[in-house]
Formats: C-alpha cells, structure tokens, sequence
C-alpha cells in the first residue's frame, strides 16, 4: 500500500475532488472579491440533493441509471440555494464594506449546516450514500476503488467544460470583462448581476459534481462535510492563486499530493515517527499554504495585481 | 428638430456633495460638442452619469427623444451611446482582439463585427500588429486608442470620448486627435471631455466651459477658442 505511484494516484484523487470545490471560492472571489464561506455548505447540500434523489427513486434502481439523476439533483439544489444566496443575501450587500458580507457568509455557513441539520431527515448523524458496484480497478501496482472512479472521469471533463466556457463563449468572455473592470463591462453592454449569479451557479454545479464524488469515495455524507473540506478547498485556491480557475484545480492537486504523501511518508523519516499519519496530513497541508504564500503571495498560478481602490 | 441628446438641468451627487449642479447642453446628429474645464469640474460625473453608470439626482437626460434616467448601464450602449472612460479602462488580461469583441457584445450580426474588427484595424494598424497580445501590453497611446476602437465597435450613434489624450506623449496627442477629426469628418457624433481645451475647441462645433459643477460659458469651438477669459483660463496665456 505505500508504494509511492499509489499514494500519488490518490493524492491526485483527493486533490482534484479539493480542485472542484476551490473553482465556486475562486470563481465569485475574482468577480465580487467576496470568500464565500458558505461555499462549503453549498458542497454540503449538493451531497444531500444526490442522495436525496437516490431516496427517491424506486429501491433496486440500477446505480449506473440512478448515479446521472443524482448529479443532476445534487446540481440543481446546490445551484439553487447558491443563486438563492446571492440574490437574497450577498447582492444586497454589493456596496457595502467588504466585512459585512463576509460576516454573511459566516452566518449563512452556519444557517445552511443547522438548517440540514434539524431538517433533513436521518442527518444527525452520517447518512450511507450508496454505492458504484463492481470491484476495484488495477492498474499495473495501482489500484482505484470504485469509488474514485467517477472523480477521475468527472474532474478532468469539468475542468475543461469550464476552460471552454470562461474562454470561448460569450457569456464566459463577459464574465472575464466582469472580473476584470466591472464598470467598463457594464459600458460594453454586459449585464453584470447576471455574470455574478452565473458564477456563484457555476461553482456550486462544480461543487455539487465535487459531493457527489465524497459520497461515493466515503460512502456517506454528513451535514458538517462541508467545514473541513470547504477550508482545504479554499486553501487550494490561495495556494493555486485565487481567482485563477486554472489555479484552483492545480492548487487542489497540490494540497492533495501534499496531505497524503505526509501521511504516508514523515512517520518514515527517522525521528519524525509521531509526526506522520492520517491526524498530521492535514497540518502538514496547511504548513504547505503557509511556505507557498510566503514566497509567492499571490498563489502559484496568482498575478501581482494592485487591488482595485 | 430635436437633438440627439438632450440634457436638461441635469444633477449629480455623491452622497452630498453635488457634482454637477444643473447643468444644460444639447448634441446634433453629426455635431461635435467638447466640455472643457479643470479638475473637478464634473465632466466625467456627467458622462458617467449619461452611461447609466451613477444615477442622477435629479434633471432630464433624452437620447433621441427617450429618457435614458430609469435605464440600466448595459441596456444603454444598446440604444447607440457609447462611452471610452477616462484612463482608458481596457481589459488588461485579455488580447487586443477580445477587447474589440467586447465592445460588440450586444451585436449578433457576425459578418458585420468581423468587418468593424478589420475597420479599427485599418483606422489603428498597430492593434492589427498586436491583436493576439494583451492588451495590458500596450503603451498608454495604444491603449487609447484600443478604447476608441472598442467603443466604435458597438456602432454608436453617438461616442462619448473622456479625456483621450491624458497622459499621452505630444505627438500620440496629436495621432489621437487626428483620428477624433477623422471620425468627425466621417460623420461620428462626438461628446468630447478634454482638459486639452486647445485642441478640444479647434475641433468642436459646440462647446462648454465647466467650472465646479456648473457650464460658466458656451458658444461654438471657435469662438472660445478666442475668448479671453478662456484664453486665460485654459489656454495658459495672461
């Protein structure tokens, strides 16, 4: 188990699902220079819209038939609740100091987790979320749980659905004018609330493929998944250059590497024994962050910019 | 006949500070119209505020007889009002080709922006050169240039030009008022906001003095061109 194309393969597995979730902070942060921190719970209540869709379909549905209604369900309650956000909750709040909406998203972090919490059925505690059949895959020494499958067919083709989109549509060129210089966007005809509700959608579409994905790794989900895994994530798109879509899936990838090649590899430094395993991955991620954006502030994939006055 | 734009007693504050204190003037299809004036004096606030982009606080703006006071900015450039900012504001990250497609957002007619694309190519040459580049890379004049393009690109009834030859070296002042007479004699209709009141008033056919949120004086471009007070004043002559 610790030979090293192994842990890379899963490193890389964990990092990309980091990498869908970091494009929703890194999309909505380059065009309203807002941390959504509910984005977590976003992710969160895209599990919950699989699952529920699974709930609801007839016991002993196929799960290769069930598993396309399920993203779908997962997509649109998660694009819901985040256009429902923005509307209600953070477009109000446009002009406002840049704090207030942060404490929002503070709030309506917590508001999200409680409301699933008390609300959905069974969610006290973690919910089974069902599963792919069929065997692991071997490749050669590596081995892919089902699981894992779905991530490594879903996050490739999201990442270049979305670097299509953003590059060589109208609405995703409109969205980098938007990011760029929202005034002159509007000058240019470009309807600017629209882009911003577009891009609070899209990263909770991304999102919800991301939690559809930890179902089916973990094999369940739980009203707080969005916390820890909403923090990796966002650490992903600082580490990657926040408001770089590129960026947030090279960030994920990286934090991901990270936090499983420490797990497996420090305890095996001489001396280093009770600094490995599972409970350090996540410091030694986080020490990570800490090097990257001393020497580059900007993130990896980041642009020295000055801050618009 | 009436205008094509009509501004009438037009107000504009920032929280209480009035920025344009009623102010009147008028463009004619085909005209030229500059306002002049220092610093502060409300010039870009009421193009701003034309665009759609501050709302006024009180007053009448008409574009070709509608009120444009209850319509957002980006319906505006779709009634044919386009705005080149002051300090340019191209999209830095993006090439020179991109930017120009911008300023055709709202035009479905692919044919046609192709060939406006090639027009500012041929009325710029150097954003022909570069159009792969971004535009973050061009120089200062270039990118003054880059903004008249893009707003030439929504095919305006009329463009409103704010300062264009800000922080230009002489001789890309005098390429950039070249090009204004150029689309002037082709029969652009021009708002022009200049603190270069020189070069502004040889070119207007109309002309406005702004002082601290108020028009102090108004006449044809050539009459203010010799008019003491604005010699003195703008022209730098005692």
């Amino acid at each position: 188990m610790h030979e090293l194309p192994q842990q890379l393969v899963n490193g890389l597995l964990l990092g990309s699902m980091y990498g869908l979730v970091a494009i929703g902070y890194t999309m909505v942060y380059g065009i309203v220079q807002l941390i959504n921190f509910a984005h977590g719970e976003i992710f969160m209540i895209g599990g919950f819209g699989g699952l529920s869709v699974w709930l609801l379909l007839p016991s002993g549905t196929s799960m290769l038939l069930a598993l396309p209604l399920m993203i779908i369900g997962a997509i649109v309650i998660a694009t819901l609740v985040a256009i429902g956000a923005e509307r209600f909750a953070y477009r109000p709040l446009r002009n406002a100091p840049r704090l207030a909406p942060l404490i929002t998203a503070i709030g309506l972090s917590l508001a999200l987790q409680q409301a699933v919490w008390a609300w959905y059925p069974d969610a006290k505690s973690s919910v089974v979320f069902p599963q792919l059949p069929g065997g692991p895959f071997h490749l050669g020494s590596v081995t892919i749980q089902t699981g894992d499958v779905f991530l490594l067919i879903a996050a490739p083709v999201s990442m270049a659905f979305l670097g299509f989109f953003v590059q060589k549509t109208r609405t995703g060129r409109g969205m980098q004018a938007t990011a760029q210089d929202p005034d002159t966007a509007k000058l240019m005809g470009i309807n600017t609330d629209r882009i911003i509700m577009i891009a609070f959608a899209l990263g909770a579409a991304f999102a919800a493929i991301g939690a559809v994905a930890y179902g089916l790794k973990y094999g369940e989900v739980q009203f707080k998944m969005g916390f820890l895994l909403g923090l990796k994530a966002f650490t992903a798109a600082v580490l990657g250059g926040i408001g770089n879509i590129y960026g947030a899936m090279i960030g994920g990838l990286v934090l991901g590497l990270a936090e499983t090649l420490t797990t497996v590899y420090v305890s095996e430094i001489p001396g280093m024994q009770q600094l490995g395993g599972q409970s350090w991955g996540n410091t030694w991620a986080f020490v990570l962050l800490i090097l990257v954006l001393l020497f580059r502030p900007q993130g990896l994939l980041g642009q020295r910019v000055a801050d618009r006055a | 006949m009436t205008a094509l734009l009509e501004v009438e007693d037009l107000r504009v504050a920032y929280g209480k500070i009035e920025a344009v204190k009623g102010i009147s003037f008028s463009v004619e299809a085909g005209q030229v119209v500059t306002l002049i004036g220092t610093n502060g004096a409300g010039k870009t606030t009421t193009l701003r505020t034309l665009s759609g982009l501050i709302k006024p606080k009180g007053g009448q703006i008409k574009f070709q007889g509608k009120s444009l006071k209850k319509i957002p900015a980006h319906h505006i450039v779709s009634l044919g009002l386009a705005h080149s900012p002051e300090g340019r504001h191209i999209f830095p990250r993006m090439t020179i080709e991109d930017n120009l497609l911008l300023g055709a957002f709202l035009r479905k007619d692919k044919e046609g922006i192709a060939k406006d694309v090639q027009r500012a190519y041929d009325l710029f040459p150097i954003l022909g050169e570069r159009r792969k580049q971004a535009a973050g890379t061009l120089s200062g004049g270039e990118q003054q240039m880059l903004a008249m393009g893009r707003a030439l690109m929504s095919q305006p009834k009329l463009l409103m030009l704010d300062e264009p030859s800000m922080g230009l070296s002489p001789l890309m002042m005098q390429k950039i008022m070249a090009t204004i007479a150029e689309l002037k004699a082709a029969g652009t209709t021009i708002l022009l906001v200049e603190q270069n009141a020189q070069a502004a008033l040889s070119l207007a056919d109309q002309g406005h003095v702004m002082e601290i949120g108020k028009i102090v004086l108004s006449g044809p471009g050539r009459d203010l061109l010799v008019n003491e007070d604005v010699r003195k004043a703008y022209l730098g002559e005692d």
